[in-house]
């Protein structure tokens, strides 16, 4: 295949995996309708044999009131999940036809188009990994939505056709450096999704408290907080080290080679670095008494918040400001002084 | 099933404390750790307005602009610092702050930890049944014979284990709070070396036409900028030519007209006695000279001109770098002559306006020359023309790459307009009143080179990869303690597993799981979970 026709598949297969992503949202949405006739799963006391990680199965309802119901639950999840395998698949392929088709063959990561098609499929594969651990049906209607959403912005705004790799992005560090952000920027956004999740169902957990009526639906479903606050932990946890190897090793080596310093406090270096140190506070937050819970969930969805900022709003907001900017000429800075 | 173990605030908590003691010492905690977060979020805050306000240290040129540009705010933002927030007396408070209180929480906690370390697991509590997680079976083994086989176990899933009256205490994941205590101090060696970068380094900038040399003296730099400790003396000895610059654009597709694939060849002496060498530099690939690194960052023209007085004798020649204003590397620059002269003696001449390598225009009330392509197809130079006083003569040093207005008065045509002169390749011009004529001789490619030695680097990179090894180990080395309590009841033996998963977010349900069907002979009464939260 020349390269011309890798691209054109990588569109195609672009555009295929978001009409799949489609219909997984579709059959979780649906999943979730005929959810909302169904009883709350009844808590039971769990079996040693039994005993997973800990976390109730909020998807695997024990006391039904019609017989179809959970069925159909079960059905429409099974065939939201299997989908997501599909487009997961066709997604790869779209990314790795991107990078076949450049001339010379090179990594996917050469423009934001990129890294966001790599960081979408990324957030995927976190959620397909985890899913049996944690029994992550319930995250299946955000994350395929997200996915669906952020792939249509991408074709839609970010959309660049294949050119070769910038002289500054040619470095094996680019593939270490880029690699370790896209993996710690799916994980903080899956946490992000559980963090948030967290919030709406404290909220809706208070309100119900409040009015003594016990409430239905998806958010019945979602697991217990503690639980929501645990996986949200975890996976921040996980990305944690991965971003900080990412901004605070991978990235400075790879400045040296490039601009000869290796931290220059360039707008994408301080939001990387601010980005870091939100993450910190939150791992602090988590073990301070009174920031537990709650304040631990604003912070880390504040800290996601700079973590797009950082990949969306430098590139559009600081233009040439930043080295990192993939649009613009370097910037030449020069007073030479004549005595 | 259970709520995860709530931990206390602390990361380690000594077990045996008298009530009044573990009160204040978890108050101290819990303060400082409030104050940390604290610290933290300024932190965070306080690095914003550095990626907004254009800053000195990063591009300095931007931020003479914006200054040029906001007169009113320059002066009330150059008071709050914040063209150097990253120096700024309230970034550094913050950071120094965050610093104190860091060297004041790990020190406490590193003396707790070394005696935590050899401590024995700590004795089994009476009630087992307020653990988390426990389990319970019955058998006839003898007591004896069941502590035998758990603390058997228990060793071999390496626990630290003791066994006192009737039950088994077992303890492991020590390295947590080691892996954390190692992460903290590394971000203190992490800022000493970048601060021996920031004191003993320095950086700077120049733009070498092809050709031309450079000698790492402190005079041949186009800006500078060192560390407060820094030593000019300390400049190690090198000097290089540049002989030729490579560089390929992209001709078609959304980034035509990108520059890629471009490298300097130079030939170079680690010092006026050694040897000559030559090599090629290019993004990503730099030059090493003794500790010292000479980085390729970017790339532009310098047209040749000549300026020859009315009797043919040269005033001035060379080739001036022209500094790109866009991707099309449609440049501005500037030529001083000093030395000129016209009918009535002797003057200086000033010129100013851009080069175009591959020159277009545009007809039109908007329309004007450009740039259509960065390669040197096509160059030319569109300038304006002054005579008068350059204003070299003040003792004040001034940009070449701008001209001093004051003293100078542009030239005009005979019908009164600016002369502008618009020369293509091999042309000249002639300008008025017997000051002789400009001809555009030729183009050279220049380099701009950033020279830059940073000590320290080696420290910082050891700080970061050793934070990163504690933080893994604070992050997934799970402490834990396990107890097994097998007392005889009434002809039977009772045995209770129970732990304490002491990592934030932790689950021991499945290890006590396993751990309790490895302890049960084959055949005794079916377990029966219990667990209390
Ligand atoms: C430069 C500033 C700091 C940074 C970047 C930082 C970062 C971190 C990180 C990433 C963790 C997570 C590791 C884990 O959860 O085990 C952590 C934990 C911890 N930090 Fe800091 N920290 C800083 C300053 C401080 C200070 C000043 C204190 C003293 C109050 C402190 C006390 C702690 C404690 C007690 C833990 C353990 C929490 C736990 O076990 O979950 N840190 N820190």
């Amino acid at each position: 295949m020349t390269h011309s026709q890798f691209e054109l598949l990588s569109n195609q297969a672009v555009a295929a995996c978001a009409v799949v992503y489609f219909l997984a949202v579709l059959a979780h949405f649906a999943q979730w309708a005929a959810g909302r006739k169904v009883e709350e799963p009844v808590e039971q006391p769990v079996g040693v044999g039994a005993a997973g990680s800990g976390t109730p199965l909020a998807a695997t309802p024990t006391g039904p009131t019609t017989i179809d119901e959970p069925e159909r639950m079960e059905l429409f999840g099974r065939v939201g999940l299997s989908l997501t395998v599909v487009a997961a698949f066709v997604h790869f392929i779209a990314m790795a036809s991107r990078g076949l088709a450049s001339d010379p063959v090179r990594v996917p990561w050469g423009n934001m188009y990129e890294f966001t098609l790599t960081g979408t499929w990324v957030v995927v594969m976190g959620y397909l990994l985890l899913y049996r651990r944690y029994s992550l049906s319930w995250l299946s209607p955000v994350v395929t939505s997200f996915v669906l959403v952020t792939l249509m912005i991408d074709v839609l705004v970010l959309y660049t056709p294949v050119v070769p790799l910038r002289d500054a992005l040619q470095s094996p560090w680019l593939i270490i450096h880029v690699v370790a952000a896209i993996t710690a920027t799916g994980a903080f956004t899956l946490g992000g999704m559980c963090s948030a999740l967290y919030l709406v169902k404290e909220r809706w957990q208070r309100k119900h408290e409040a009015d003594g009526s016990t409430g239905r639906g998806y958010l019945a479903r979602l697991p217990e907080l503690p639980v929501l606050d645990r996986i949200a932990y975890r996976t921040h946890a996980f990305g944690f080290p991965i971003w900080t190897f990412a901004a605070l090793i991978a990235g400075p080596i790879w400045a040296h080679y490039a601009w000869g310093r290796y931290w220059g406090w360039d707008p994408k270096e301080v939001w990387a670095f601010i980005t870091w140190v939100v993450y910190a506070a939150y791992l602090h937050a988590r073990a301070t008494s009174g920031w537990k819970g709650r304040s631990a969930a604003v912070v880390a969805l504040v800290g996601l918040a700079t973590l797009w900022f950082n990949f969306v709003g430098i590139n559009f907001f600081f233009g040439s400001g930043s080295q990192h900017s993939y649009a613009a000429p370097e910037p030449v800075a020069v007073v030479r002084t004549l005595e | 099933m259970s709520e995860p173990t709530r931990r206390p605030a602390t990361g380690y908590e000594a077990p045996p404390l008298r009530p009044g003691e573990l009160a204040r010492w978890s108050w101290r905690q819990l303060t400082s750790m409030r104050t940390a977060l604290i610290l933290l979020f300024m932190l965070a805050l306080a690095a914003i307005p550095g990626s907004v306000v254009p800053q000195e240290a990063v591009d300095s040129l931007r931020a003479s602009q914006w200054r040029d540009q906001h007169p009113q705010l320059t002066p009330v933002y150059e008071k709050l610092g914040l063209f150097s927030v990253y120096d700024s007396v309230w970034f550094s408070a913050i950071y120094i702050l965050l610093m104190l209180s860091l060297v004041g929480c790990i020190i406490p906690r590193l003396l707790v930890y070394w005696r935590g370390v050899r401590r024995r697991p700590p004795k089994a509590p009476r009630n087992l049944t307020r653990l988390p997680q426990r389990r319970v079976y019955e058998t006839d083994e003898d007591p004896d014979v069941v502590l035998e086989r758990a603390r058997a176990l228990l060793r071999r899933r390496r626990f630290r284990v003791e066994v006192v009256d009737d039950a088994v205490s077992s303890e492991r994941g020590y390295l947590r709070e080691a892996g954390n205590l190692l992460f903290h101090l590394s971000v203190l060696i992490v800022l000493v070396g970048f601060a021996t970068g920031g004191l003993w380094g320095y950086k700077g900038g120049v733009i070498v036409v092809t050709k031309d040399s450079f000698a790492n003296t402190l005079s041949q730099y186009d800006d500078f900028r060192a560390g407060a400790l820094f030593d000019p003396v300390k400049l190690s000895p090198f000097a290089f030519t540049v002989d030729d610059f490579d560089v390929t654009f992209i001709r078609q597709g959304r980034e035509a007209g990108m520059a890629h694939k471009f490298s300097a060849g130079l030939t170079y002496q680690a010092s006026p006695s050694s040897q000559q060498r030559e090599t090629r530099i290019s993004v990503n690939h730099p030059l090493h000279i003794d500790g010292t690194d000479v980085f390729l960052i970017s790339h532009g023209y310098a047209p040749h001109l000549t300026v020859r007085n009315a009797d043919g004798s040269i005033a001035w020649s060379g080739a001036q770098p022209f500094l790109p204003e866009d991707s099309t590397f449609r440049s501005f620059g500037v030529v001083k002559v000093p030395d000129a002269s016209q009918k009535s003696g002797s003057t200086q001449i000033g010129m100013e306006g851009e080069f175009y390598p591959t020159y277009g225009f545009i007809k039109g009330k908007n329309g004007g020359p450009f740039s259509a392509f960065p390669d040197a197809k096509n160059p030319a130079i569109s300038m304006l023309a002054y005579r008068g006083d350059l204003g070299l003569d003040d003792g004040k040093p001034q940009s070449v790459y701008a001209l001093q207005k004051k003293g100078l008065t542009p030239l005009k045509k005979a019908d009164g307009k600016p002369l502008r002169l618009d020369l293509g390749l091999g042309a000249t011009a002639t300008l008025p009143d017997g000051l002789g004529t400009v001809t555009f001789d030729g183009v050279s490619r220049y380099v701009k080179l950033q020279i830059s030695h940073t000590p320290g680097q080696k420290i910082a990179l050891g700080g970061v990869v050793l934070a990163l090894i504690g933080l893994l180990g604070s992050l997934f080395i799970r402490p834990r303690r396990i107890w097994v309590r097998a007392r005889r009841d009434g002809g039977r033996t009772t045995v209770e597993v129970a732990g304490l998963d002491r990592s934030a977010g932790g689950d021991l349900s499945n290890e006590i799981d396993a751990l309790t069907a490895s302890l049960r002979p084959a055949s005794t009464t079916p377990e029966f979970p219990e667990e209390s939260s």
